[in-house]
């Protein structure tokens, strides 16, 4: 991808186990987030681990050391609410010190429980759903009318959906031919107030996106070999929409599937027993 | 167009300021390739600027809550982007992407709205803007500039292409007539004192109500009564020093908006004097209603108690 005498990407990781190992601490991080004294929306942030690690680790083009690097991939976390993953990612990427994640949500910090502008590594404050869609068709749209290759990526909660704003922006994005813009739908079947089928349905939640005039790929999102396979090169004149199919507070076992993990304060009993669980699922995994 | 530049048109055209707005975006866009012109069916902007200009052209449909975010996205991406669409859209609709997307992140992005106030006239209230300034200078980081004729609209365009941060430039729909018979010094942020007078103040936003203040301080002349008139472009930030200069020692202060009487130039006027040198202020404004029928522009503001004969009788009142 890199062009003749361009400057040159961090070197991404491919390897599975790497990847995995890297998830694990992603997760751990959110639980950190999840012990603090307002808690934070752990469900949501754990389903969406594996896809950040992917993209963070496996897929963009990035300059952790140079946050505003012109050559970068754009990533925009359009379901803002699960920044706890989002830092833990960046933590892990290098744009934060690992030791300011225990200052999430704290008087003070700059890690908010909707990302903030200005924090390394965000490129835009979100947390209002149906925004970010539109944020991504503007950056993907500026690259296609400068003929340059940044890929664009968006991540969107599958309850975002509902918001009648995502699907301007996916008509507009599939008018457009914004080949080099990804929306990845973190497919977890859960929103607040219970299954998303059960409180506005979505399905055929991946024929809505072709009818929009865009690729449709279908990923078990904690399949990371996987999302690595399904974020890949786009092309063909048409944006790519990623359902990713996951499990809300993965990792966790009590907090698996759960429409109570949406949002969750660990106390520290609570927190020591959701990381044992963590470690001993990563342990029968590996 | 026949060799006469959009400054030119401006100077002699006492035509719409969207007409001059249109002509000076295509100009600039021409020799400044940031410059994006977004469109959500307007009508017109195909044949003018998407003709001249495809690779700077946007149509992002009737959806103007995208069109704001699409905006926030490409400004972010070093773009300059004219949005175009109505001032009730803008401010209503599209708010959130408004306040989220462009102002949270001060992204320069220029919202540029026409049929504002009551220049809608037989749309009727679906179409017409009384409630967007007020909320519009609520909005951290926005700029709020209601230029007075295609003078002042003309030299705002050009003067936002480099303004820092989001602006909101508020054009009606109408012509109107020309305030500005001559050039002259036009800042963002700078009000422009129009005519002296030692005994009360008009100040005026947008343009028939800076030709009503223009009226009023001629009868008021006619009348014994020295009016000092102040064309009030920007609403934010706003040019307190300017408003001090008229205002101080004078009477009172009589503001005319085509905007509700709450929210707008009147209640700026009105905070900005409590703060820093208390006075009485009269606004002349729309009431807080939806207009309960349709005509003309001017119709509807003299149904809505905007006319010269308000604005002399509030200045005489102060007096009194």
């Amino acid at each position: 991808m890199s062009g003749a005498g361009a400057p040159v990407a961090a070197p991404l990781v491919t390897d599975s186990a790497e990847l995995a190992r890297i998830a694990l601490r992603v997760r751990d991080h959110v639980l950190t987030a999840g012990a603090s004294p307002v808690g934070a929306h752990v469900g949501g942030a754990l389903s969406a681990a594996d896809i950040l690690t992917a993209l963070f680790f496996g897929v963009m083009r990035l300059r952790p050391d140079q946050p505003d690097w012109e050559g970068r991939d754009r990533f925009v976390l359009s379901k803002g609410h699960v920044s706890s993953a989002l830092y833990g990612c960046l933590a892990e990427r290098g744009y934060l010190p690992v030791e300011e994640l225990a200052t999430y949500a704290r008087p003070g910090s700059r890690l908010a429980g909707h990302p903030l502008p200005g924090v390394p590594g965000v490129e835009f404050g979100t947390g209002a759903l149906g925004h970010g869609l539109a944020l991504g068709v503007g950056l993907a749209l500026a690259a296609q009318r400068d003929g340059l290759p940044n890929r664009t990526f968006v991540l969107l909660g599958d309850g975002e959906l509902q918001e009648g704003s995502v699907w301007e922006s996916a008509m507009a994005a599939g008018h457009l031919g914004l080949e080099r813009l990804t929306a990845i739908v973190d497919r977890n079947g859960l929103q607040i107030s219970g299954r998303t089928e059960e409180r506005l349905a979505l399905e055929p939640v991946a024929d809505r996106w072709a009818a929009f005039g865009w690729e449709t790929v279908r990923v078990d999102g904690h399949d990371l070999v996987g999302l690595l396979d399904a974020l890949g090169p786009t092309g063909g004149g048409r944006p790519r929409a990623v359902i990713a199919t996951t499990v809300k507070g993965k990792g966790v076992a009590f907090l698996e599937d759960r429409k109570k993990s949406h949002y969750v304060t660990l106390g520290p009993d609570l927190h020591q027993r959701a990381r044992r669980q963590l470690l001993a699922r990563r342990a029968t995994a590996s | 167009m026949t060799g006469v530049s959009a400054a030119d048109w401006a100077v002699r055209y006492g035509g719409t300021t969207r007409d001059i707005y249109r002509r000076t975006l295509a100009e600039l866009a021409a020799a400044d390739r940031r410059i994006f012109c977004l469109d959500s069916d307007m009508g017109g902007l195909e044949d003018g600027f998407q003709a001249a200009l495809p690779d700077q052209y946007v149509d992002l449909g009737i959806a103007e809550a995208n069109m704001m975010g699409v905006a926030a996205g490409l400004a972010a991406a070093g773009k300059v982007p004219f949005v175009n669409t109505m001032a009730g859209f803008a401010s209503a609709r599209a708010l959130e992407q408004v306040k989220l997307d462009i102002a949270y992140h001060r992204l320069p992005v220029r919202i540029v709205v026409t049929h504002a106030g009551l220049s809608a006239g037989h749309y009727g209230p679906t179409h017409q803007s009384c409630e967007d300034v007020a909320i519009m200078r609520t909005i951290p980081n926005m700029t709020v500039v209601v230029p007075a004729d295609t003078f002042e609209t003309e030299r705002a365009i050009r003067a936002a292409v480099d303004w820092p941060g989001p602006i909101y430039v508020r054009l009606g729909r109408g012509p109107t007539p020309l305030v500005h018979e001559a050039e002259r010094d036009f800042r963002i942020g700078r009000a422009v004192p129009l005519r002296t007078g030692d005994d009360v103040a008009i100040v005026a936003t947008g343009p028939l109500p800076v030709t009503m203040a223009l009226a009023a301080h001629r009868e008021l002349a006619e009348r014994g009564v020295g009016a000092a008139v102040l064309d009030l472009h920007t609403i934010k930030p706003l040019d307190v020093e300017a408003l001090l200069a008229v205002a101080v020692g004078r009477s009172g202060v009589v503001t005319v908006e085509d905007h509700s009487a709450i929210g707008g130039t009147g209640a700026a006027v009105a905070e900005a004097l409590a703060e820093h040198a208390p006075a009485r202020v009269l606004r002349v404004g729309v009431p807080d209603r939806f207009c309960p029928d349709v005509g003309p522009h001017e119709y509807l503001l003299e149904r809505s108690g905007v006319t010269v004969e308000r604005v002399v009788e509030a200045a005489l009142r102060l007096l009194s």
